[in-house]
């Protein structure tokens, strides 16, 4: 019993170190691939803007949900000026880059883990190996790329429109006053703030690509092999934002 | 060619949005952000023996109104002062040298924050100067540690009072 | 040619460099596969063009775009020389009209012509072909054998086809070589083979059920199995 533990941890290293390779060979192709601005912008426009909707959709309804929640808490204490503070903190620290980067492994990371292992499945990358076109550079360096730079810029987008989310509930509903909402707010949220939650969602743009872009490159090159490559990416993109969630909290403590 | 002229307006429109976002979270959601479009400052340090419980970012005001945050804290190993550096908006530069600087507390069990009472002189602070008078924190046990100092040894007195010298004099 | 799973497309695989073999040698071109960096090995590869068994077109460019990549990707050519050899690489095999369709528009047939007109597009001396008459019906079957044929020695170039079609491929083919079991079992001419005398190539050119390569996967006895009491197997 405990030899099969053994060989499964043995086995988890071997991937992750397989994936930190991967990692590594991916970065050290980045130069020359930036240089490709039409491949890089076309994949920032895959994993992003057409990313847009579900996150704009969500962090409104998460900022709606934090001023409500917000304001009633804060009502117990007699509070309730500092809804502002309490949204923003909310979702520039955690909210933002987390529920973000979640939707992002669902949305954008599955489609980039299909795509890649579609291409692996119908020898498509074979084909571009043999017409001497190295396919890490062609088709999945841009796609990395393309998801780390698309992931700070969505969860700023969802932070933005959940703070005015929570400010319609807040304000608009809930009777606080618009001036002690922003003024309270400025007054109580640091630029420290802003910098983890941009330091958080890169760290998650980094993570969840490479998942995302290692799951479906590697794939099998059947049906069943692209569906398990795209389930993987969401469940190990989850548990890894998690987990760096509580890494680049504590690094900024 | 249709396909990338669409392609690279979504793009860029993906793109500034993200940084518009970007931007107003680190301008319009703190108040340091603002600073950077807003006055500039300048820094005075103030040194004091016992800051209690100061943080950095509490208000630093002259009669009530905020004219500044407190930047840093840091502690002097050869005065052994605690060392509170402030940062004042550039507007409020007539602040005379020999103003004081006290640490009082909001309310009564508010945080703490620095006032400044203006002095009188014709020299004015300026960017990396000190003032030089400075009123520690009010520190509650130490009150009443001295309460109790000040009451046992009074009862102590009562309890066991000194000899009359002219008595033992008398007795010898 | 040769029965499933005897490493036809391993030795494919090996030719183009894709993989590497545990013992041996194998020359291409006149080059040591084994010798090569991945620098060196991607200048060979463009001499060299394959057609894959699906096609593997690229399915977000179209057809024009498909045969125009390695112009693309390796030239520095103007657009109008590059339209111009795209279009004359799509008539070679037919389909010069089906320019601005996507992959996901074209039949089983005019995807793989497609994807050898992109074989062909940076005139290569060897043209390797991995199955390339599987599921065609025998119209698009005969087209793409003639094309193998026609631009074979129109070219000048060398050409290596994977096939299990013994029939067809006999009529185009100058040398065929057996493999089975993981060795090269027989070569010649078709007609040569036609003649051999060996158990294993008369089953696999007759098509004989039974033979070398065996009907029945191995299992303990029939009536043995079939009487026992047991109810498991």
């Amino acid at each position: 019993m405990f030899r099969e533990l053994w060989e499964t941890f043995i086995e988890a290293l071997e991937d992750l170190g397989a994936v930190v390779h991967f990692l590594f060979r991916l970065v050290g192709n980045s130069p020359r691939v930036l240089l490709r601005y039409d491949l890089i912008s076309q994949q920032v426009f895959n994993s992003g803007a057409l990313s847009l909707v579900i996150i704009m959709l969500s962090g409104l309804f998460v900022g709606m949900v934090l001023g409500l929640q917000g304001f009633q808490l804060l009502q117990r204490f007699g509070s309730e000026e500092s809804l502002g503070t309490a949204a923003t903190i909310g979702l520039v620290k955690e909210l933002g880059p987390v529920v973000t980067a979640l939707l992002f492994a669902g949305r954008a990371g599955t489609a980039l883990a299909s795509e890649l292992g579609l291409m692996r499945a119908t020898d498509q990358i074979s084909a571009m190996e043999m017409m001497a076109v190295d396919p890490i550079q062609r088709v999945v360096v841009p796609r990395f790329l393309g998801g780390v730079i698309a992931m700070p810029l969505l969860a700023a987008i969802f932070s933005v429109i959940g703070i005015y989310g929570a400010q319609l509930v807040g304000v608009q509903i809930m009777g606080v006053d618009a001036g002690s909402f922003w003024s309270q707010m400025r007054g109580a949220v640091s630029l420290k703030d802003v910098y983890e939650g941009i330091a958080k969602s890169f760290a998650f743009g980094v993570a969840c690509s490479l998942i995302a872009v290692h799951q479906g490159y590697y794939a099998e090159p059947t049906a069943e092999g692209v569906g398990r490559a795209t389930t993987r990416t969401v469940v190990t993109s989850a548990v890894v934002i998690l987990f760096l969630d509580y890494l680049v909290t504590a690094a900024f403590l | 060619m249709r396909k990338s002229r669409t392609l690279n307006l979504g793009t860029g429109s993906f793109v500034l949005l993200g940084f518009a976002a970007l931007f107003f979270l680190t301008t319009q959601t703190t108040s340091r952000g603002l600073a950077i479009f807003g006055p500039a400052n300048y820094e005075v340090i103030a040194k004091f023996d016992n800051i209690g419980d100061l943080k950095v970012g509490a208000r630093a005001s002259m009669s009530g109104v905020e004219v500044g945050r407190v930047a840093r804290i840091e502690y002097d190993l050869n005065e052994y002062k605690a060392v509170v550096t402030l940062r004042l908006a550039e507007k409020y530069d007539k602040i005379p040298t020999d103003s004081d600087a006290s640490i009082y507390t909001q309310g009564l069990l508010g945080g703490k924050f620095v006032g400044i009472t203006a002095g009188g002189a014709d020299t004015y602070l300026k960017d990396k100067s000190e003032i030089q008078f400075t009123q520690s924190a009010f520190v509650l046990e130490n009150l009443i540690g001295q309460m109790l100092a000040t009451f046992t040894k009074s009862k102590a007195d009562a309890m066991n009072p000194a000899p009359d010298p002219k008595a033992t004099e008398k007795s010898k | 040619m040769g029965p499933s799973g005897t490493g036809k497309t391993t030795l494919l695989r090996l030719i183009t460099g894709q993989v590497h073999p545990d013992e041996g040698f194998i020359q291409v071109a006149g080059e040591n596969m084994l010798a090569l960096s991945r620098a060196q090995l991607y200048v060979l590869r463009r001499r060299m063009g394959m057609l894959f068994q699906n096609g593997a077109l690229l399915t977000d460019l179209s057809v024009f775009e498909n045969v125009a990549f390695p112009l693309r990707e390796h030239t520095d050519l103007t657009e109008r020389l590059i339209r111009q050899l795209v279009l004359t690489k799509l008539q070679a095999v037919g389909l010069r009209g089906a320019a601005l369709l996507m992959p996901a528009e074209l039949s089983g047939g005019m995807a793989r012509r497609v994807a050898l007109a992109r074989a062909i597009v940076m005139d290569p001396e060897i043209l390797i072909y991995d199955e390339p008459f599987v599921g065609l019906d025998p119209i698009s079957l005969g087209v793409i054998l003639r094309l193998i044929r026609r631009l074979n020695d129109t070219l000048g170039i060398t050409s290596i086809v994977v096939s299990h079609d013994v029939q067809e491929i006999s009529t185009v083919a100058d040398q065929v070589y057996l493999i089975a079991g993981g060795k090269v079992v027989a070569g010649g001419t078709p007609q040569e083979l036609r003649t051999n005398p060996s158990e294993i190539v008369k089953q696999f050119i007759g098509g004989l059920s039974d033979g070398p390569v065996p009907f029945h996967f191995p299992a303990p006895d029939y009536y043995e199995e079939l009487l026992s009491r047991s109810e498991d197997l």
